[in-house]
């Protein structure tokens, strides 16, 4: 239905996909939105691909994004971004952490990981903006903050407010004290300015 | 799972359906829930044991856990029990009887089929169940209707004193949505009336029990056809009428939202009568539901024509991208435009799960791996991974427990060209404890000859680090007895030096065990203790770094299968012999490494060598 909101998180078990997907779900939740939210994780918390849909509006009936239907992708991992990208709408944007994640079964040399998975995107026309995640979460000190910072670029393609979403990340960490509060914000900031600036137009 | 303060009634709260279901029993005043970890079931029981004034536990397998309902329902509480689709399969047998006696406490079963096999051995449609053994069939399409039929489930249950099934699928198990939840209405125990006729199923009692379940089953079926669970949606669009029940429901709305729907909650017995009114409103019928066409058949055995599985597909996941076109081609019209995607994309790599960093299994199937001759019958849990690459080390996975019967199997039916192979069976503490024991007590009965790696990480790993027997550590994290298995595998009849417990970590002391223990032709046990990396009990070690200068890059340390250890670069070299060889330099992700030495053991150049980090080490964890 053209007004619900399709929202596809991806990337590998143990990144933290289900839990950024679950803020963004607050986030709708506070604007007054239905949400429904699904993911397969069955055996992915063992390294494997974790697919996170998240769809929001007035009323949401099936929970699934059906390919070429999805309005933005949260990519945690540049092959998986590039494994899901037939999922977003012509011309929609995908956010990628650029973090390479190579698995096993490439390491023993039976499967190649693609050279520029990025690049690879781009050449199919989706509009994709990359940024390094880890690198940002890092400078700020501590990298657990990669998932607000993945946050952070999302936030300004929602149809609502990043203030909305800032604050539902607040929410959630408020218990563990101001300090970690700031940190988050500053993370927020990061990844959101990291989006803007690598959203150079093509 | 700590107990917190259950979220006030009228809370409006984003839940899953394992979530509804938990929130939902408890509220109905449930006495007692049971059941045993398996995708996609397993939270509504770690939910439940996080909720005050009930009695939950980890039972060892599903049919005690239905038992241990049963008995609470005799008992005259409301009781839950909760498991996987393979899982009711295990407890058919109780169940297959309870029907006969029917429940005093409200007793509701809630099973949940993995659609599309995200992490099972089979897929197979629990709504046979409610044909097979007589019971009301709850279906609901989302959280809340998890919800609102969880709570129904009961009351249905001790007004027709039948136990209720609630169906559930992965797209109902782990889909969030909103819930408005109510509170606790508490149901006192009505106290055990002793009534052999009743509860002693012997045949004489049983037989006059059928006629009984006979009746009750056309009560059901005249409920069916009155049950606000299943609607009639008259819609407007009456090209095509469609029956649903589920999940599909929510795919067939997406697809045709004005078309007329009949949309069965309450789905066994079938509302015959509102199937009719149905065939009503439109010249084409289509029934949508997931795997099997159990009501398709059905209606068409009971005069309907009706569409089906003549258009949609037998197995996986519907979704509106599979419904929306199947039926627009049924009707003659031009297929919708399918969205242009961006472009077709190449394939991929594939990521399939793996084991972790540091992993006890990892010794094992590296191994295993390196020895010959050997045949493995495998089993259901994390290690099934061991089937997979690099160390393809398993021969078979059937059920729960199947690695013994299996193993000893192939050790009576081998041939002439199996006479030399070694049978061994592989199979975890808590899968051990399911149903593989009765296993070992039939090898070792009958004189089997078959070596047993029993690994032991003291965890249902899988499904997320349940507690079991083999932690001493009930649902609560409490202390409990723990089992001791090398005196129980003693009792079940393996030679006290026939039993071996060591340190997967320790690859030689292993290598030497299952060497020695393969070449004695009678039963043999060799326990490998190690508690599970992703469990409170693992701590970690310092890590591992590859020195560069010191990397031949033999690639050894690649064999043992470890997701930290990557490759750097490769080079292709010629062997004196004139081989051509491919080089494989590595270095270890100091961040996943959490120091375990298994790769250290095959290293020839001596060249992995403990990191000594300048900086405290941050430990990634999802926030």
């Amino acid at each position: 239905m053209s007004n619900t909101t399709n929202i596809l998180v991806c990337g590998i078990g143990g990144q933290g996909v289900m839990t950024a997907t679950e803020i963004l779900s607050e986030a709708a939740i506070a604007e007054g939105h239905d949400v429904k939210k699904t993911e397969v994780a069955g055996m992915s918390q063992r390294g494997g691909v974790v697919t996170s849909h998240l769809r929001f509006g007035p009323k949401v009936l099936s929970p699934q994004i059906a390919p070429g239907t999805a309005d933005v992708l949260l990519g945690f991992e540049a092959a998986e971004a590039l494994r899901w990208a037939h999922y977003l709408k012509p011309g929609a944007m995908a956010l990628v952490n650029d973090a390479r994640l190579v698995p096993p079964v490439v390491e023993l040399g039976l499967f190649k990981y693609p050279d520029d998975p990025i690049g690879d995107m781009r050449a199919r026309g989706v509009r994709t903006v990359s940024f390094d995640a880890a690198t940002l979460a890092r400078d700020l000190g501590d990298l657990r903050l990669g998932n607000t910072v993945m946050l952070g670029a999302i936030a300004d393609q929602l149809p609502f407010s990043a203030e909305v979403l800032l604050d539902c990340i607040v929410k959630r960490f408020a218990r563990k004290g101001e300090g970690v509060v700031e940190m988050n914000r500053k993370a927020f900031a990061a990844g959101r300015a990291a989006a803007a600036k690598a959203a150079v137009p093509a | 799972m700590a107990a917190v303060m259950p979220a006030p009634a009228a809370s409006r709260l984003l839940m899953s359906g394992n979530e509804a279901v938990a929130r939902a029993v408890w509220e109905a005043g449930t006495r007692v829930a049971a059941g045993y970890p398996g995708t996609p079931a397993t939270e509504m029981l770690e939910m439940l044991s996080t909720y005050p004034d009930m009695y939950t536990e980890w039972s060892v397998n599903e049919k005690v856990s239905l038992e241990v309902a049963i008995g609470a329902s005799m008992m005259g509480s409301r009781s839950f029990s909760a498991m996987k689709h393979v899982g009711l399969n295990v407890a058919a047998d109780p169940l297959m009887t309870l029907t006969l006696t029917g429940v005093e406490g409200g007793l509701v079963i809630a099973v949940a089929d993995d659609v599309g096999m995200s992490s099972s051995q089979n897929e197979q449609d629990s709504r046979f169940w409610g044909r097979f053994a007589h019971v009301p069939m709850l279906e609901p399409a989302d959280s809340q209707e998890a919800y609102d039929m969880a709570r129904y489930a009961f009351e249905l249950s001790e007004e027709y004193q039948v136990p209720v099934i609630l169906r559930l699928t992965s797209r109902i198990c782990h889909v969030k949505g909103l819930v408005t939840v109510g509170e606790r209405i508490e149901h006192k125990a009505k106290g055990f009336s002793k009534n052999a006729e009743r509860w002693v199923m012997v045949p004489g009692h049983a037989k006059r029990r059928i006629p009984l379940m006979l009746q009750r089953e056309q009560e059901l079926k005249r409920l069916s056809d009155q049950s606000p669970l299943n609607v009639l949606e008259p819609g407007s669009d009456r090209r095509v009428a469609f029956i649903t029940s589920g999940p599909a429901y929510m795919h067939v709305r997406e697809s045709f939202p004005d078309a007329p729907v009949l949309k069965l909650g309450l789905s066994y017995p079938w509302p015959l009568e509102k199937v009719a009114a149905l065939m009503q409103t439109a010249d084409t019928v289509v029934v949508v539901e997931e795997v099997e066409p159990i009501l398709e058949t059905e209606l068409k055995a009971a005069g309907f024509a009706v569409h089906g599985k003549d258009i949609l597909p037998r197995m996986g996941e519907l979704a509106p991208e599979v419904v929306k076109p199947a039926v627009e081609r049924l009707l003659r019209k031009e297929a919708a435009p399918a969205p242009e995607l961006a472009q077709a994309l190449p394939p991929l790599f594939p990521r399939p799960p793996t084991l972790c960093a540091s992993c006890p299994h990892m010794g094992i199937y590296y191994t295993l791996s390196q020895l010959k001759n050997l045949t493995i019958a495998g089993d259901i849990g994390c290690y099934t991974l061991g089937a997979g690459h690099p160390w393809n080390s398993l021969d078979s996975t059937i059920c729960m427990g199947a690695s013994m019967g299996v193993a000893l199997g192939m050790d009576k039916g081998r041939g002439e060209t199996d006479k030399n192979k070694k049978i061994l069976a592989v199979i975890g503490d808590s899968t051990f404890m399911h149903m593989g024991m009765q296993g070992l007590l039939d090898i070792t009965y009958n004189r089997g000859n078959v070596t047993v790696l029993l690994l032991d990480n003291s965890t249902v790993g899988m499904t997320g680090g349940q507690n079991t027997p083999a932690n001493g550590r009930d649902i609560h994290g409490k202390g409990a007895p723990r089992i001791d298995f090398p005196k129980l595998i003693e009792a079940l009849g393996v030679k006290k030096e026939r039993i071996r417990v060591l340190d997967p970590y320790e690859l030689p002391v292993l290598f030497k065990a299952v060497r020695e223990e393969t070449k004695i032709d009678e039963v043999s046990v060799i326990i490998a203790n190690r508690p599970c990396v992703l469990t409170e009990d693992f701590k970690p070690f310092k890590p591992y770094v590859v020195e560069d200068d010191k990397c031949t890059g033999c690639g050894n340390c690649v064999e043992v299968g470890c997701p930290a250890i990557h490759v750097t670069r490769r080079e292709k070299v010629v062997k004196p012999s004139g081989k051509e060889v491919e080089l494989a330099f590595t270095r270890i992700d100091s961040v996943a490494c959490t120091g375990c030495g298994l790769c250290v053991q095959p290293c020839a150049p001596e060249a992995i060598v403990h990191f000594e980090p300048a900086m405290p080490r941050i430990v990634v964890q999802p926030v």
